[in-house]
């Protein structure tokens, strides 16, 4: 190329592309070094190349990476299937319905945006202790669902008011129960709003880590964040580096397709609030 | 014939019954912030009250929760270092966020593409993402130090997370890689809110880029720029995560975050009481601040 020929507005644009470029490389390297690192590795012979050490030690790590792995899906189903259940019931009441204490209960259950996570699990740990939910995943679930609930409830609340009552008004006359309306006529409107909010359950039952490792004693109940890091604090002070690595490309590759398969649900959730760091 | 008061009675009961119904869907949601959410926070404000060991009888001893707290010395550290981080991942995320934001506000399929390469780490959870750099930095492990070496930029490997001042950046660096595609997302949205006309109009008029950028862009993304700190300051204040994998709070508690003294008081030192007095006061000061910081925006927007 030459580059003294170039006009100032090409040359221009070739510095832009070339400034974005080094910055894209910057933040996929680090991913890229995980997935690569997880499968490199000391072979049994000696050389470094392919291998599936790492994988293997992981698998075998504490109780097993499928109890972890076990554990993390429950937390992740119950979460989301809970999740939409609730915000659905309740988006539709607050869309349609008018009730006494209707605001007085939107208001309060946005307000658990405002109280910090730390604040909710020195009580909730007492609370559900007596209860005999702590240390049980159904617990945690729960806990992460009242996490969710100001994201999921106001999503599904949107997603509801956008459907023009006509639609449903129509079901109702032709004689439709209200459950049945909503169920029929409008879950498909809004089938948008569930499936961001169920991928946003998701992702916080798949990634949460404070909530459980507060409320989860039993190693044999642990979720895979939790386990990741008792690898990386070590037995004996020796750390796994291998097997971390094939850990955080356990944990991190399920949400990488997710995005991948979901960016609308993604982008429309991330900006209406589901997420702060 | 039907009178006013028959009318009136089932216009009543129609209102009754949808109220009713109303309830119902309602319920579950008033289940969840009723039980998990109402309940804890008022137990929150009970057991700051006391003296309430995680085994045996919790006993009345208001004030001292809350007086003692000037003389816990590992929170009150913690209030300025989570106040210094505050700061400087706040200012690094805007700047960072903003200029990825100009970087890619064009709708070309490269521009998709490298919108899609900063937000991929905004997709990986936040645990995974502290341990990935725990290993990227690891001594004789990671492979920035070797990188560096190699081209010469260092003689002696650094250990990241061995010194106050290095760990605090290197989390920072972490949180950076995380979240500036997040930010860039939603300034991005701001971005594309402002219309063209006004760059066309300010270019007729002989302003330049920085000058555009200046007197149209920044004043106009005001309303995105705010949303953006409001999340960056509640995210950064209540930071835990990121230092408990990163440093556990080391080299000596020079790195412990507010949220982790609260946990330290309430579940290594086993009082929940003053961990439950330490986490009502940081909520109370984070509420403040977000209601003084919403005020603020009104105000500037009339």
């Amino acid at each position: 190329m030459n580059f003294a020929s170039m006009t100032p507005a090409t040359a221009r644009r070739a510095a832009h592309l070339l400034i974005a470029g080094i910055l894209a490389v910057f933040f996929l390297l680090p991913l890229v070094y995980a997935v690569l690192g997880s499968v490199t590795g000391r072979r049994a012979d000696g050389t470094v190349g392919f291998t599936s050490r790492h994988y293997e030690r992981l698998l075998n790590y504490g109780f097993g990476l499928d109890t972890y792995l076990t554990n993390t899906t429950i937390v992740v189903l119950l979460t989301v299937v809970i999740s939409v259940v609730v915000a659905v019931l309740g988006g539709y009441a607050f869309a349609r319905f008018n009730f006494p204490g209707k605001t007085l209960l939107f208001v309060s259950a946005l307000a658990i945006l405002m109280v910090p996570h730390a604040t909710l699990l020195i009580p909730l740990y007492v609370v559900l202790g007596e209860t005999g939910l702590r240390n049980s995943l159904v617990g945690l679930s729960l806990v992460l669902v009242m996490f969710q609930l100001p994201f999921s409830l106001f999503m599904m609340r949107n997603s509801f008011d956008a459907v023009p009552r006509e639609l449903d008004e129509a079901a109702l006359v032709d004689g439709c129960s209200s459950f049945q309306a909503m169920r029929m006529v409008l879950l498909p409107a809004v089938m948008p709003g569930v499936i961001t909010v169920a991928l946003f359950a998701f992702l916080t039952g798949w990634n949460e880590f404070i909530a459980a490792l507060i409320l989860l004693n039993d190693g044999r109940l642990f979720t895979l964040p939790v386990a990741l890091v008792s690898i990386q604090q070590g037995d004996w002070g020796i750390i796994d580096f291998g097997a971390l690595q094939a850990g955080v490309v356990v944990s991190a590759l399920p949400c990488l397709i997710l995005f991948l398969l979901l960016q609308r649900a993604y982008i429309s959730g991330f900006t209406a609030g589901a997420v702060r760091g | 014939m039907i009178d006013a008061g028959t009318i009136r009675s089932r216009w009543w009961s129609r209102r009754h019954r949808l109220a009713f119904v109303g309830w119902l869907y309602a319920l579950p949601t008033a289940v969840v912030v009723g039980f998990l959410f109402v309940v804890p926070i008022a137990m929150a404000l009970w057991m700051s009250l006391n003296r309430w060991p995680i085994l045996g009888e919790p006993t009345l001893n208001f004030p001292n929760n809350y007086t003692s707290i000037p003389r816990d010395f590992l929170f009150v550290q913690a209030i300025s270092f989570t106040i210094l981080y505050t700061a400087i991942i706040t200012v690094v995320l805007l700047g960072l966020g903003l200029f990825l934001a100009l970087l890619v506000e064009g709708q070309s399929k490269v521009v998709g593409v490298l919108r899609t390469a900063y937000f991929l780490p905004a997709v990986v959870g936040l645990t995974a993402a502290a341990l990935l750099f725990y290993a990227l930095y690891a001594p004789g492990f990671g492979p920035i130090n070797p990188i560096l070496q190699d081209l010469g930029l260092i003689d002696e490997p650094i250990r990241f997370l061995g010194s106050p001042n290095t760990a605090l950046f290197s989390v920072i660096a972490m949180m950076t890689w995380k979240f500036a595609g997040f930010y860039m997302i939603i300034l991005l949205v701001g971005l594309q809110g402002i219309p063209r006309e006004l760059y066309e109009a300010a270019r007729i008029d002989g302003a330049g880029r920085l000058q555009s950028l200046r007197y149209i862009t920044l004043p106009l993304l005001r309303p995105s720029i705010a949303l953006c700190l409001v999340l960056m300051v509640s995210g950064a204040m209540l930071a835990f995560e990121n230092f408990f994998v990163m440093t556990q709070g080391g080299p000596d508690r020079s790195t412990v975050t507010m949220v982790m003294a609260i946990f330290r008081a309430a579940f290594s030192q086993l009082d929940l009481g003053r961990g439950a007095a330490l986490a009502i006061v940081v909520m109370t000061a984070l509420v403040a601040f977000n209601a003084l910081w919403l005020t603020l925006v009104r105000r500037g927007q009339t």
